[in-house]
């Protein structure tokens, strides 16, 4: 039986062609395709642990970017608030000085009109007194005449009288 | 018969279920699963049929005069001087052989070396002017009517389909034979394709996705890498990479090769799987560390006498894994191609009977032989696989380091994984050659 008899010569040439094959595919197609493999690998790995941290960092900056859009949006709800509290009392402030100054030139005008009058009421008086002392110069006058010319005369001096 | 069908399916569950989680199992799994019913109906109809041939074995003597199958399938599954394709029938009505002559490499002790075709042999019909012949039936009837003695008979009965020395000298051959002429193709075949695909990975560079060639290889290099060196090798895995995957690709697109008709039966020779054996044998002694040898030589805490018997069991164990990595290998593959030869040869068995039967048997064994060449196509790969994860397993065993806490723990899960891949693969041998 040939079958289980192991014939030198196949057995050296399949030592000889494995060892051959085994070398020349060791150096030239198993270690940098392991290598290739094994770096691939290492590749991906880190791609994806780097795509990881990427997506960490960008999760970070949104939140930052809220947070800072939320102050924001704070700082111009309170500078709004501010800028009516100035309005309102700036407006508060000028209404008020208004009426200090309006209250002053009514005031003044009041002032004027009570000196006016006053100086119209003397002059009043005066020219009253004047008249009166006129009048009673006139009538002390005529106390000697006629009680007929006296009344005609008192009459007349009436009818001079003009009181404006 | 039934034999073959319950272990055949014992060991689809059993190996299915082993190596579920990798890729590689999980294609097996599916063919192996829509292949099931197929093969239970096929055996069914098969047995069927064997009955009634062997209740016509009258019939099939009777046709043996003209047909010798032995021959015809041990030509087939032996090594030539030539590769033979087809024989015609010429029109002077003598056989004509299509081979294609290979060359012969002889050493003489005396005349040295002599290279010449296997044409000049001419198929064991004359001798060639340096004085070798081929051994054939032919020629042994040749020698006995010459006279010869039955010792000198007997010799050349043990050398038959070999070239002897006419002046009986032992010469040592080394030729070009059919098996070294499909090994030297399969060799072309695998350096034109790694190279290549290497080369591919060197151009394109690591961060782009595999295409081609290189897209088909790649799952089997990971596989090897991830669920046969990484598991039994550990963080050494690294060093045994390059010998696991040439011997994993050596085998199978040996196995493959050997599947195309008229290829030659190379992995299933046993000179082959010897050669294969004794390379990962050598591996396996020069990566032994101290931790081995002291197991091996000295076993901890086994008293004196037990001691002895111990270290020559465990020598005995280390130079049986060789011999089961030999034996394994050679036996499925050689099985294999007798099957699919048998079955065919059926077509003319029943021909020789009466033509019609001949014919009618034709379709079933076209399609039995057919499904033997889909389970051959998976044994190349599972025994191309089986081959390297023992490989791996082995070196495993001797390269493995001492840890004192879970001691032997490592071992346990190695031979138990071994036992069961072992197992499950001698019992689809053990089916196929019932």
């Amino acid at each position: 039986m040939h079958l289980i008899t192991p014939a030198l010569g196949l057995f050296f040439w399949t030592l000889v062609a494995f060892l051959i094959v085994l070398f020349i595919l060791k150096k030239f197609a198993w270690k940098p395709i392991l290598n290739m493999l094994s770096e691939r690998e290492t590749g991906i790995a880190s791609s994806i642990a780097s795509a990881e941290k990427v997506k960490l960092e960008m999760a970070e900056m949104k939140a930052e970017n809220e947070r800072l859009l939320q102050e924001a949006r704070e700082e111009r709800s309170l500078m709004l608030k501010e800028a009516k509290e100035a309005k309102d009392k700036i407006i508060n402030e000028a209404k008020a000085q208004a009426k200090v100054e309006a209250a002053k030139i009514m005031e003044d005008a009041r002032v004027q009109i009570d000196n006016k009058k006053n100086a119209a009421l003397t002059e009043v008086k005066n020219e009253i007194g004047n008249m009166a002392v006129a009048v009673a110069e006139k009538v002390l006058r005529k106390q000697l005449d006629p009680a007929q010319a006296q009344s005609e005369y008192i009459n007349m001096l009436a009818n001079e009288i003009k009181l404006n | 018969m039934y034999n073959i069908k319950f272990n055949a399916i014992f060991f689809l569950d059993n190996y299915c279920f082993e190596t579920k989680c990798t890729i590689f199992a999980q294609n097996l799994e599916i063919v192996l699963r829509k292949s099931k019913l197929f093969f239970v109906a096929i055996l069914l109809m098969f047995s069927g049929l064997t009955a009634f041939a062997t209740g016509n074995e009258a019939a099939e003597e009777h046709g043996k005069e003209k047909l010798d199958i032995k021959e015809i399938i041990f030509g087939h599954i032996g090594d030539s001087y030539d590769w033979h394709v087809l024989d015609y029938t010429g029109s002077d009505g003598e056989k004509h052989p299509v081979s294609m002559p290979l060359p012969v490499i002889l050493f003489h002790p005396e005349k040295g070396m002599s290279v010449f075709m296997s044409s000049k042999l001419d198929h064991g019909h004359s001798t060639t002017e340096d004085g070798y012949q081929l051994v054939t039936d032919h020629y042994i009837h040749e020698q006995q009517a010459a006279g010869a003695s039955e010792e000198q008979v007997k010799a050349l009965e043990a050398n038959k389909g070999k070239i002897v020395s006419v002046d009986g000298a032992a010469i040592k051959d080394f030729s070009i034979t059919k098996n070294v002429f499909s090994m030297i193709l399969s060799v072309v075949i695998m350096l034109a394709l790694f190279l290549s695909v290497a080369k591919k990975y060197k151009t394109k560079g690591a961060m782009t996705a595999p295409s081609g060639m290189q897209n088909a290889i790649e799952p089997i290099i990971i596989f090897v890498r991830d669920e046969v060196a990484k598991p039994n090798l550990g963080h050494k895995y690294m060093r045994f990479m390059p010998l696991l995957l040439t011997v994993f690709f050596f085998i199978w697109v040996n196995n493959l090769l050997g599947l195309i008709p008229s290829g030659a039966n190379f992995t299933g020779n046993i000179a082959v799987t010897a050669a294969l054996a004794l390379v990962s044998f050598i591996v396996i002694l020069f990566s032994a560390n101290k931790h081995f040898w002291g197991h091996l030589f000295n076993p901890p805490g086994v008293p004196f006498p037990a001691n002895i018997l111990l270290t020559i069991i465990e020598i005995i164990s280390l130079f049986i894994k060789p011999i089961a990595l030999t034996i394994r290998l050679f036996a499925n593959i050689l099985a294999g191609h007798i099957i699919i030869l048998s079955v065919i040869s059926m077509i003319f068995i029943f021909g020789a009977m009466n033509e019609a039967a001949g014919w009618g048997f034709a379709p079933v064994s076209i399609a039995f032989s057919i499904f033997m060449f889909c389970l051959e196509l998976l044994v190349a790969a599972i025994q191309a696989f089986i081959f390297t994860n023992l490989t791996a397993v082995f070196i495993g065993q001797a390269v493995e380091e001492h840890h004192e806490h879970d001691h032997g723990h490592g071992t346990d899960d190695i031979h138990a994984s071994t036992s069961t891949n072992v197992m499950a693969e001698a019992v689809i041998s053990e089916g196929i050659k019932h």
